[in-house]
């Protein structure tokens, strides 16, 4: 292996950019900026050197023994294989446009110097994700990435919801993470091993290892990506991290940290077994209708691509749990650049809109904002799935997965999705950039500059072509050993092989866009809620899954919580501590009589003492 | 009457028992010093005795020793008590009770 200082550096080069700024640059917004910006474009630069040297079908490792107790050996180590460089690809050249982009999209924020401390925070965090070699060390960068998304999300701490909206963020991924430590305690106890090479190699050697907790150990490793990646039923912290700032919500949830689960998931795909995998493919099923559901009555131009986000999260845990890594990796890294692109584009939007996040104060933008408007189209189109864009030949993988595996209710859900995905993307689109314009903001909106505009275009260039790059051979190489290499055309073909979901997946998609053309066109307002009643009302409430929660569990907390206030302060504080506080004051009390401060009172018990001592001694 | 050892140290046990009370019971310092005095000498009073009937010269050396501690620690002792009395107008034990809390 060449160059094998480099993917170090990759990783670190961002920690030092944090620390070099909240250390020294915190009082300087260009320079903190620029270093952030820098770190993690050479982090790419790195990456394409590396790939270049050593080409991508390969695998190997660079560790330093980190840590032995006894049995327990835990390596600091990096895993290169094409997994991990494609992913170092989407979090260095994705999360890199997004640095760019935020240079001009925190201009007037007077954080500005902070915002990329934690960006590059953040940065360094998901890369050791992608780079860990073994599970303690993915949990501890797992773990990072839950800090800084805090950080990140609660960027505007000054307002109580995005305070809020943090904290939910962080406690949601922990009730996740506490089932993926136990998932990760039960692999090293039976496996004792937490190297991922060493976990495939003894599963390999023995694939009953795991035994009877093969189930139970693939679904606590699971609860991690279920927190992470928020699936139902820890989907409820996404949407309300939109409270951050437009660029961080492309970041963490369009390119990065949600996909983590997924990644996570593929990366140790060889400790899930069949009744697992059965799980988390109606988990991902189950929460990509859902959130396609919610989406379709959403306002706020964040909201409805946060549930986006989620709903194609959705398909992907779907594809793993269908026992297809390749498709959902496709999906993960195509839905990186579209998603990306339209939480760029719609921070474009916000920005030439004042800040104002209501779809319905909108319209009308095509003109005033042209460059936007066609890169929003770009990621839309992808996003709902029509050729030849990337979002068309990752989508269909995963349908073509679904009918391999021969689960046809998965496949009606997916196709289901594919047309609400369609419907909802485009009532968006038309209600924003079509028809009149709703505010005096819309009638003022402006352009954005070229520094948010070109990460735009980039982006919208890898959306659209993203399919057929060679995207799908290199993670193929690595799931799929024998998987031969597909030449371009082959690749702009591949769906072809399977026309049956291919031309499924067109028509629902061109079906949802007529929908939401013929609804929304010229819409003022939004004509679902009066056809649909009850149910818009319901999709409009997220189905009330945050008055469920706060009903049913938190409620149950704070109860509990009460109780344990109530032992805490009466039982424990004020009978057992009590107890003692008050016999050593009594005590003291009684003592303090003795102290008269008389001399002779001193001079007789002094006395007396000798007498008694004289008496014990020479008395016997 | 033969004087023993006995005799001696009952004599020397009156005296230490003598100062004990005084210095318990009376209540104005010189005279809890002199008792203290007097306690002092009833303990040279028994080692002298122990060293004449002992033939051995140890507890008499002893005896000069305590004399010219105990003349140094009155000199000590006196300017103590006049500076005291002369701070509190008074040397009375009861009177001094500032220790107390």
């Amino acid at each position: 292996m060449k160059y094998e200082i480099l993917p170090w550096l990759i990783l670190f080069l961002p920690l030092l950019s944090a620390a070099a700024i909240t250390l020294f640059t915190l009082r300087c917004k260009t320079m903190s900026s620029l270093i952030s910006i820098g770190a993690v474009a050479a982090g790419f630069v790195m990456t394409v050197i590396f790939v270049n040297a050593n080409g991508i079908h390969f695998s190997g490792e660079t560790s330093t023994n980190w840590l032995s107790i006894g049995k327990l050996n835990v390596d600091f180590g990096l895993k290169l294989d094409a997994l991990s460089m494609m992913m170092l690809f989407v979090v260095t050249g994705v999360g890199g446009l997004i640095h760019i982009y935020s240079y001009a999209y925190m201009d007037e924020d007077p954080g500005k110097a902070r915002f990329f401390a934690f960006m590059s925070l953040f940065t360094f965090s998901m890369l050791g994700i992608v780079l860990a070699n073994n599970f303690l060390e993915m949990f501890i960068f797992w773990e990072l990435v839950g800090v800084s998304s805090y950080l990140l999300i609660g960027f505007w701490f000054e307002k109580p919801s995005a305070g809020d909206a943090a904290k939910k963020a962080f406690i949601v991924n922990r009730l996740g993470d506490f089932g993926f430590l136990l998932g990760i305690l039960m692999v090293w106890g039976l496996l004792g091993s937490l190297n991922f090479s060493a976990l495939q190699n003894s599963i390999i050697a023995n694939p009953a290892a795991l035994g009877a907790m093969a189930t139970t150990a693939g679904l606590l490793i699971f609860c991690g990506a279920v927190g992470k990646s928020a699936q139902f039923p820890l989907h409820v912290w996404l949407a309300d991290a939109m409270e951050g700032p437009t660029p961080v919500s492309a970041l963490i949830h369009a390119a990065t940290m949600v996909a983590a689960g997924v990644y996570m998931l593929c990366r140790v795909l060889f400790l899930l077994d069949a009744d697992a995998l059965h799980v988390i493919a109606y988990i991902g099923g189950f929460t990509a209708l859902l959130a396609a559901l919610i989406a379709v009555q959403q306002n706020d131009i964040k909201r409805i691509i946060a549930y986006s986000t989620l709903s194609q999260l959705g398909y992907m845990v779907m594809a793993v749990g269908l026992n297809g890594p390749t498709p959902a990796m496709f999906h993960l890294t195509t839905h990186a650049f579209f998603k990306a692109l339209l939480f760029l584009s719609a921070g474009s939007v916000i920005l030439g809109m004042h800040h104002e996040q209501d779809i319905w104060q909108m319209g009308n933008l095509r003109k005033k904002m042209p460059v936007t408007f066609w890169t929003f189209l770009i990621g839309a189109l992808a996003l709902s799935g029509i050729p030849p864009f990337s979002g068309f030949y990752s989508k269909d993988s995963i349908f073509a997965q679904c009918l391999e595996q021969k689960n046809y209710l998965l496949f009606g859900v997916a196709v289901f999705v594919a047309a609400l995905t369609a419907f909802y993307t485009f009532r968006l689109f038309f209600v924003v950039f079509f028809g009149k314009e709703k505010s005096e903001h819309a009638k003022h909106a402006h352009e954005s500059s070229l520094v948010i505009t070109l990460p735009l275009i980039v982006l919208a260039v890898f959306a659209a072509i993203g399919g057929f790059i060679g995207v799908v051979n290199n993670y193929a190489s690595q799931f799929a050993p024998d998987h031969e290499t597909l030449s371009f055309a082959q690749q702009l073909m591949e769906p072809l092989k399977t026309p049956i979901p291919m031309l499924i997946g067109i028509g629902v998609a061109l079906l949802g866009i007529f929908l939401a053309f013929s609804l929304y066109k010229n819409a003022t307002n939004d004509p679902l809620p009066a056809k649909l009643g009850k149910l818009a009302e319901a999709m409009k409430n997220r189905f009330y899954f945050d008055e469920i929660y706060e009903a049913t569990f938190i409620r149950a907390h704070d109860f509990i919580a009460t109780v344990a206030d109530w032992i805490d302060r009466w039982l424990v504080e004020g009978f057992c501590i009590g107890a003692i506080r008050g016999g050593t004051d009594l005590s003291g009390r009684a003592l303090r009589l003795m102290q008269t401060g008389n001399l002779q009172t001193y001079a007789f018990l002094f006395v007396l003492g000798v007498a008694l001592l004289l008496y014990f001694v020479l008395g016997k | 009457m033969h004087v023993g050892l006995e005799q001696y140290l009952t004599v020397s046990f009156l005296l230490f028992a003598l100062g004990l009370l005084g210095v318990i019971m009376r209540r104005n310092l010189l005279v809890i010093y002199m008792s203290l005095e007097l306690m002092l000498n009833a303990a040279n009073l028994a080692l002298v005795a122990f060293s004449r009937f002992n033939d051995n010269l140890n507890g008499q050396i002893l005896v000069f020793f305590i004399i010219t501690v105990a003349a140094a620690e009155v000199s000590v002792g006196l300017a103590l008590i006049v500076a005291l009395y002369r701070k509190r107008q008074t040397a009375h034990v009861e009177d001094l009770t500032s220790m107390k809390l």
